[in-house]
């Protein structure tokens, strides 16, 4: 395992696109339970509750896009076309989600439209990214630095599982981000939801973890044989931990905890893939090293990440800090 | 209709149609962030409640123009892939670590501060919101300077070798970053997305001076917005030009195409006015020609000759007619906005600035030529790289992602569509935000006093309005 300049840029991304699911999860997930608020009042908080951290968050998507493009040329020259259509559409959904947030606000007679716009953008950007990632984790054919697949080999029934698990996984941080910003009615309802959404939540994780190793006899290996596995098998285990820390959560009426044992679940998620991943970027052929852009790109860019990544990660806690606590349901520059 | 197209024709038409619509909102929030840092130091040092209701003002037009900046960029960072993926791959390890650190000295900057100038006025005070403000302005200036590196070196490449796998390999990052038509091109961009947002401002408070000329946001907007014209037209015709010298020196084949060029002719070089560039023949077609302009405004004497088109092969012709078009365009909307800053000046002389209805006309009309003058200075200077996305090094035709033409099309089809419906409604929106004068107590429809009829003037149904008032801060 050669500790070079890949390899750590494979770590910065994998931190950037972790990043992404933790920060955007919840606000996407705001959007896939937006029909579900009960008043315009409540709809009003669920948005208002996001509204002023969603362009910093969905940032992190820029990130990974970026800075695949900068430091893995080939693997992002690969992904994008193999993934086309999956990629279009959820660029389209983020579209129509984003500009929501604003649009919302500015018009009375078409305020259901961009309402439906929030909820139809935010489930198919989520869904896409699960179909996108069922896709990766199930291999993509390369043949001379190019893709060499057909333009439909992302939809199957693997991949159409894991949109499926992202478009619930998502709700589930967006009901628990709820628990978390509100009181009252709202609250209650959030608290009700999550209990559900958490155990669909789990069973998905589960089915897709118990698919994922036959999809690739590497992965099969890497989790079912000594001694690597009984590494891996720490994961499943910590995924236990904070399935109960979660459920208690939730019963004890605690505001955080369900949330942060939600955030849980996805890093496990994210990490148990790595480990299935390493040290392919594009299973089942291509290496972080063979995609990797020279050293004298990989130099330069660390330079600025190492420097900027703190101090972009400290003024996103302090705009966090900002909008702590409870939402206040009159406050709004609308 | 779109099957008999290539792939190719297909992908620079969705490249062309997303980046022209994604341009338009950071032209504008470029310049907005900026005037937006002015309002509020300006309200923080004097506490003139006029400068507070026009940063409010603004600040909701800018979060709208912001978002559609945000999303329609998002789809640009993921385009290169889709559909130049082999543009990716081999320019990756030069333009791809620019546009990284775009993102993180940039996006991330405008995007974690920019919730807190929105919101957050309250929750942190005045000291720190105005850090905040400030901090959108310079991200969205850093976010202007690494994507023009990032163009410019596509344009004027340097400092790179060409690796065993045909990727270029970065030697010397200063001289990629600081190419020979970076400079030029940073300062002329910057200065166009100032001049677009004075126009717009300029515009905006013509329009309720046309109402009611005693609106004083109105008074002090425009003042300050035609001051800018008078200041920065020049600044940026003269910018123009030096910009025009250095692509005479990298370019020589676009600058033929802008003047419609194709053979040198007597001792000197006529200026063209209006043409018809036939390219079939090799020549412009009806021509109404200035003479030795072209040798002054290209050399900066009257007798010098440049290479016109004819003396290069034509497989690196850009498309004549679109670059020779856009170029007038661009440099029409220039003088006209000399011309408006001038007679600007003159009303100010004369006392008239804010009493004269034909000049707020004027400045009405001249509202959206900020906008069109970017699109077509960039159409200009894109159109006129072609045939190469690298310029002299990687051609167009060899940058092209493996996807069919059918699912470019497809895709192509869904932007424009969605892109129609989506931005249409939010410049829509904008356009209604803007027809309420700025002093009014909540701009938007949402939860202030009297909704109905956003086109009716603002002051004429707002029982609540009085002028100088502050507005209830919401």
């Amino acid at each position: 395992m050669p500790f070079d300049l890949a390899f750590i840029w494979a770590g910065i991304i994998a931190f950037a696109v972790l990043t992404y699911l933790v920060l955007d999860g919840f606000d996407l997930g705001i959007g896939i339970l937006f029909p579900f608020g009960k008043s315009d009042h409540d709809r009003d908080l669920m948005m208002n509750s996001v509204a002023p951290v969603w362009d910093g968050n969905e940032t992190w998507l820029v990130m990974g896009g970026g800075g695949l493009f900068a430091v893995f040329p080939l693997a992002y020259a690969v992904l994008m076309p193999a993934l086309y259509i999956p990629i279009t559409l959820m660029l389209l959904g983020l579209i129509f989600r984003g500009v929501s947030f604003e649009y919302r606000w500015r018009t009375k007679r078409w305020k259901g439209v961009w309402d439906m716009a929030f909820f139809g953008g935010s489930v198919l950007a989520a869904f896409c990214q699960g179909v996108a990632l069922g896709a990766l984790v199930q291999g993509i054919d390369i043949a001379d630095r190019a893709y060499a697949g057909g333009w439909f080999d992302w939809l199957t029934a693997f991949s159409i599982l894991t949109g499926l698990a992202v478009v619930i996984g998502y709700a589930l941080l967006g009901a628990t981000w709820l628990v978390l910003k509100t009181e009252g009615d709202l609250q209650l309802q959030m608290r009700g939801y999550s209990w559900w959404l958490g155990a669909m939540t789990l069973a998905l994780i589960g089915l897709v973890s118990i698919l994922t190793p036959f999809q690739d006899a590497v992965y099969f290996q890497r989790w079912f044989n000594l001694p690597g596995s009984l590494i891996s098998m720490v994961v499943p285990l910590l995924m236990l931990a904070l399935t109960w820390t979660f459920f208690a959560g939730l019963n004890d009426r605690k505001d955080l905890q369900p949330f942060l044992s939600a955030l849980g679940f996805f890093v496990l998620s994210f990490i148990g893939i790595g480990i299935s991943f390493y040290p392919m970027i594009i299973p089942p052929s291509l290496t972080i090293w063979q995609a990797a852009a020279p050293d004298e790109s990989l130099a330069f860019a660390l330079v600025g990440t190492v420097i900027l990544i703190p101090i972009i990660l400290a003024y996103t806690a302090y705009a966090y800090w900002v909008f702590r606590g409870k939402m206040d349901p009159n406050e709004g520059y609308h | 209709m779109l099957e008999s197209f290539s792939a190719e024709t297909l992908a620079r038409v969705q490249f062309a149609f997303t980046v022209s619509f994604h341009i338009i909102f950071p032209a504008f929030s470029i310049g907005l962030a900026s005037y937006l840092a002015v309002l509020n130091g300006l309200w923080l040092r004097k506490r003139d409640e006029t400068y507070l209701n026009l940063f409010n003002y603004w600040k909701k037009i800018f979060a709208m123009a912001f978002g559609m900046g945000v999303v329609s960029g998002i789809v640009m960072s993921y385009q290169f892939g889709t559909n130049w993926s082999v543009f990716s791959d081999k320019a990756g390890p030069v333009v791809g670590p620019l546009m990284a650190y775009e993102v993180l000295s940039a996006f991330f900057l405008e995007a974690g501060f920019l919730g807190i100038m929105l919101f957050g006025r309250d929750r942190v005070g005045d000291r720190l919101h105005m850090f905040a403000t400030a901090m959108v302005a310079v991200g969205t200036l850093m976010s202007a300077t690494w994507i023009l590196a990032v163009n410019s070196w596509m344009q004027t490449p340097a400092g790179f070798g060409i690796g065993e796998n045909g990727q270029f390999i970065p030697l010397d990052w200063w001289a990629i970053t600081f190419n020979p038509s970076f400079p030029y091109r940073l300062v002329h961009m910057v200065l166009a997305a100032f001049l677009t947002v004075a126009f717009v401002v300029g515009a905006v408070s013509a329009l309720h001076l046309l109402r009611d000329r005693a609106d004083r946001e109105s008074r002090r907007a425009f003042s300050m917005a035609m001051w800018m014209a008078v200041v920065v037209t020049p600044m940026q015709i003269m910018a123009g030009d030096l910009h025009g010298l250095n692509t005479l020196e990298h370019q020589p084949i676009k600058v033929a195409a802008m003047e419609g060029h194709f053979d040198r002719e007597g001792d000197h070089q006529p200026f063209a006015l209006f043409g018809i560039p036939n390219e079939k023949d090799g020549r412009l077609d009806h021509a109404i020609e200035i003479p030795y302009l072209g040798s002054l405004i290209l050399t900066h004497t009257i007798d010098e000759q440049i290479k016109g088109l004819n003396e290069f092969a034509r497989e690196e012709w850009p498309p004549v007619a679109i670059v020779f078009f856009s170029f007038r365009v661009m440099v029409a909307i220039g003088f006209a906005m000399l011309g408006l800053g001038l007679w600007s000046i003159w009303a100010r002389w004369r006392n008239g600035l804010y009493d004269w209805p034909w000049l707020h006309r004027a400045a009405l009309v001249m509202g959206p030529s900020g906008f069109v003058a970017v699109l077509a200075g960039w159409i200009t200077t894109e159109v006129g790289r072609q045939p190469y996305t690298v310029y002299g090094l990687l051609r167009t035709s060899d940058s092209l992602a493996p996807v069919d033409a059918p699912a470019v099309a497809t895709s192509l089809v869904a932007f424009a569509v969605v892109y129609f419906f989506v931005f249409g409604a939010g410049v829509f929106y904008i356009l209604r935000m803007m027809n309420q004068r700025p002093a009014t107590p909540k701009t938007g429809l949402h939860d202030g006093p009297v909704r109905a009829a956003g086109i009716t003037p603002a002051a004429q149904i707002d029982p609540n309005f009085i002028p100088g008032a502050q507005p209830k801060e919401n």
